[in-house]
């Protein structure tokens, strides 16, 4: 049995590197704000441990497709000011950026409680270990705390990342041709609603195998020394 | 900040929040009862009976509720028999689209949570039961499920939460709740970022009143006490 795809293949095959490439980016903003987060979370200071709880608590108790919206929609007039101000009078927002800074905000405030986990979960010992070397306190982190918290993190951080890889589905809300934007003008102009649809949610079932498989060697990688080979 | 517009429409975004409520408690407690098979079928020892729970979970945790909503909503048309069923006057409607693909979204996901929970029962008191002479199916009911619902229920309100964020997608589907109700607002006043900030501390207050009930129906059910292996 074969699908008829009306000649839709290739753009489908589009929006699924679309839909990859937003993942990545999102990815990236949501492990730096999630990092900044569980840091401040974690720290001395009570307004910096506020602000970290704040941002945790609200960004998580929104709906991901409200906070897509607000960006794009409701970031108008604020980035046209901007594109003022730097002499760039008609600066618009892309519905990628939008997207990005909507997942990565999300995946971020979900990924700072993973974090800090991982941050208290490192035996104080290291840390003094590290003031009574000498070291400061940067290096104590990037060279200590860093490489230890990736191994405790990475499962956590793995089932954020298939989260996020559906939720790339929602920036189709604000006309980013990923996947299921591409699903939709297929069906707009070749009707067959339930094959091209089916067809898209066997791409992302793909897509999350590929990053399934992807964390289970990472996460063995990780692991080396900790856990005895078999 | 236009307060004064906000209270204005403040009325039709409460009627947007009882319909999310609506979507998301009929959703949660459908997808509760539809999973209790699935979540007991899918921790069986035999493969034939864990394997058709498995490929339905694995289908609905592997793709976006999204393309599941299209799927029922846009997709069942396409078949003659779907149109000329007695189910279509329901399958027509956005709601019970809605509800149907929540159900069953949700489900996949509190049957994994089942799973986890009965795996999760010390194996030494089903053996207990056993020993005192209790059928398979009484075990069920008396041990397994009680002990079961007390190891997932913190799982479960999170799943709740989930869905009630989740319920923002039936909108897409032309649907007024919250969010939908927003976006209508919206296109009459212009006032994109107040709204968007008010349906978000809507949503915030919703997910916040849910939090607190769990918490008093853990104590209520004593949680904490029956986590003593």
């Amino acid at each position: 049995m074969t699908i008829d795809l009306y000649g839709f293949g290739p753009a489908l095959a589009a929006g699924a590197l679309m839909t990859v490439k937003l993942a990545l980016t999102a990815l990236c903003l949501g492990l730096v704000l999630g990092l900044l987060g569980a840091l401040a979370k974690t720290s001395p200071f009570k307004p910096l441990r506020w602000l970290g709880g704040a941002y945790s608590t609200l960004v998580r108790g929104v709906p991901e497709l409200l906070w897509v919206l607000l960006i794009y929609f409701g970031s108008v007039n604020l980035v046209r000011a901007i594109g003022e101000y730097i002499g760039m009078p008609d600066l618009t927002l892309s519905a990628f950026a939008a997207g990005v800074l909507a997942l990565g905000l999300c995946f971020g405030a979900y990924a700072t409680e993973v974090f800090r986990g991982a941050i208290l979960a490192i035996p104080k010992g290291h840390r003094e270990a590290g003031m009574a070397l000498g070291l400061s306190k940067p290096r104590i982190f990037t060279k200590l705390v860093l490489p230890q918290m990736w191994r405790i993190a990475l499962p956590g951080l793995g089932n954020l990342f298939m989260i996020l890889m559906k939720d790339t589905a929602l920036v189709s809300v604000i006309g980013l041709e990923e996947i299921m934007r591409q699903a939709q003008n297929a069906v707009t102009f070749a009707k067959h609603p339930f094959t091209f649809y089916m067809v898209a949610a066997v791409m992302y079932l793909g897509l999350t195998v590929l990053a399934m498989g992807t964390m289970h060697v990472l996460e063995k990688r990780a692991a080396r020394g900790f856990v005895r080979r078999t | 900040m236009e307060w004064e517009v906000i209270l204005k429409w403040l009325p039709k975004l409460m009627q947007g929040a009882t319909l999310t409520l609506e979507l998301t408690a009929i959703s949660v407690i459908a997808g509760l009862i539809v999973a209790i098979p699935l979540g007991i079928a899918r921790s069986s020892k035999l493969w034939y009976v864990r394997s058709l729970p498995y490929a339905y979970i694995f289908f609905f945790r592997g793709t976006p509720l999204l393309i599941q909503l299209f799927l029922v909503y846009y997709g069942l048309a396409q078949f003659d028999v779907v149109r000329e069923s007695a189910l279509w006057p329901y399958l027509r409607s956005p709601f019970w689209c809605a509800i149907i693909t929540m159900t069953l979204h949700t489900a996949a996901y509190i049957a994994e949570i089942l799973r986890g929970a009965i795996q999760a029962i010390p194996p030494g008191e089903i053996e207990a039961a056993r020993a005192l002479g209790m059928s398979r199916f009484k075990t069920l009911v008396h041990i397994v499920l009680p002990r079961a619902t007390r190891i997932g229920l913190p799982a479960y309100s999170n799943e709740v939460i989930l869905m009630l964020k989740a319920s923002s997608l039936a909108s897409t589907v032309t649907l007024l709740e919250l969010t939908g109700m927003t976006r209508t607002i919206i296109a009459r006043n212009y006032l994109t970022v107040d709204m968007f900030l008010t349906a978000g501390a809507i949503y915030l207050l919703m997910s916040f009143v849910l939090i607190q009930g769990f918490k008093l129906l853990e104590r209520w059910l004593r949680v904490d006490a029956c986590q003593g292996r």
